[in-house]
């Protein structure tokens, strides 16, 4: 029984890190290795070019400036996912409509910073003193005072959030039709996590200071399983926790690091500004055509060819 | 690989932020820190030592409950034992605040609103 413990409490979860870590930074050097010979931006607004004619500095920017505004809009509020339209055929009217959606964005934004939130909360059993920024957040999140152990806003947000990203891509047709197994999977592994932890927190409950205990064994590469045991729903939600750390630098979840290096969101437009050279680009051998008539000037010359230069 | 310096810079935030705790660890050496709960003064407590490492906040939360909204100042234990309900009286006269409640607390860092009515001096 020891062994399984072993496994599913320290093992695996350095695994699932290594992992982690190692396969996000060889896709991030992966990505930097590919050339990106021309500046490919998405722009949605009106170019700089006459200082009389406005232009968008971030819906097209032409400079880092403008281009730190656009990912920082992008990276921190999901800036784009606010263009999210969906078609509809009207039976009524007989047409087809095209309607701003924002529901996606607000599902987005709301399980992105829940994750956040959670993530930073959890601090408080990974390092030892707790930091205070960790219990202010915490209070902000029980903020309501409700139920013992406190309610945090994040817990309920996270699960609707994922529910509604869930019945999103099975409620509609189209959406059904281009979902992928990996697509349902990664918002069930979160569902997973998320309803473990709650679970846990409610009814399953364990001995958090073993709890503590291990992580710290764990992060300070001193591991040992706590002698007083803890308990089986804890051991799920690490390994769902493991389970998604692993998959992680594999799926589309690398989006975290790969919203950074989208050509189309990092780049300025700054084409007509400055001449961008293809790095594949080699010295090619050329033989002008001054070159090419030095060489067979006396047989032009002889044959009564008209020559540029006598 | 291109823009190297930019790559290598973001990656190196990365790595900062993911071993967050490990440097924060070390910088503190408090690895090996355990709660060192003392031994109460009192023979027994109101329920049982499982049932209250459990259930002592759901316990002290129908207290308040008890006392506050109904008028109700008498706990009648699960062996027919009558005890006062009152944190400052009958849980902090064997039990002392800073060696015990708060060992754990602060390990964990829980935030509980005990202390900003009751006296917490003891």
């Amino acid at each position: 029984m020891n062994a399984v413990y072993l496994v599913f409490g320290i093992i695996i979860p350095y695994a699932a890190l290594f992992i982690f870590v190692v396969g996000l930074v060889y896709r991030i050097v992966r990505w930097a290795s590919s050339p990106v010979p021309f500046r490919i931006p998405t722009t949605c607004g009106q170019q700089k070019s006459l200082p009389w004619i406005k232009s968008k500095k971030i819906e097209n920017p032409y400079n880092n400036a403008g281009v730190i505004g656009r990912m920082a809009l992008e990276v921190l509020v999901f800036r784009s996912l606010l263009r999210n339209t969906k078609t509809e055929l009207r039976r009524g009217i007989q047409k087809l409509v095209y309607k701003d959606s924002k529901l996606l964005w607000l599902g987005a934004f709301v399980f992105h910073w829940s994750l956040l939130i959670i993530l930073l909360r959890h601090l408080r059993l990974f390092v030892e003193p707790v930091p205070a920024f960790v219990i202010s957040l915490q209070r902000l999140d029980g903020l309501f005072q409700i139920m013992l152990p406190t309610l945090y806003i994040t817990d309920i947000l996270i699960v609707l959030a994922l529910g509604y990203l869930l019945l999103r891509r099975m409620a509609g047709a189209q959406l059904r039709y281009i979902s992928l197994f990996s697509d349902y999977f990664a918002v069930l592994l979160l569902l997973g996590i998320a309803l473990s932890g709650i679970f846990m927190r409610y009814i399953f409950r364990v001995d958090l200071v073993s709890v503590k205990e291990l992580a710290l064994g764990v992060l300070s590469f001193h591991p040992s399983i706590p002698a007083a045991g803890i308990g089986l729903a804890f051991y799920v939600h690490l390994f769902l926790v493991c389970t998604l750390f692993a998959y992680f630098p594999f799926s589309k979840l690398v989006h975290m690091a790969g919203v950074f290096l989208s050509p189309t969101r990092n780049l300025a437009n700054n084409s007509r500004m400055r001449r961008h050279i293809n790095p594949w680009n080699y010295p090619v051998k050329v033989h002008t055509y001054q070159e090419w008539e030095d060489e067979f000037r006396e047989h032009m010359k002889d044959a009564g060819l008209p020559l540029e230069k006598e | 690989m291109y823009d190297k310096g930019k790559i290598i810079a973001g990656i190196v935030i990365f790595l900062i932020l993911i071993t967050f705790p490990i440097w924060y660890l070390t910088a503190h050496s408090q690895t090996s820190h355990v709660p060192q709960l003392q031994a109460a003064a009192g023979n027994e407590c109101v329920e049982s030592t499982s049932y209250m490492l459990d259930n002592h906040m759901k316990l002290l939360d129908e207290w308040r409950t008890l006392v506050v909204r109904d008028g109700n100042d008498t706990y009648v234990a699960s062996n027919g034992q009558e005890w006062n309900i009152s944190l400052t009286g009958t849980c902090l006269s064997c039990h002392n605040k800073a060696e015990f409640c708060d060992q754990c607390h602060t390990y964990e860092g829980v935030t509980l609103n005990c202390w900003s009515c009751h006296f917490a001096g003891y």
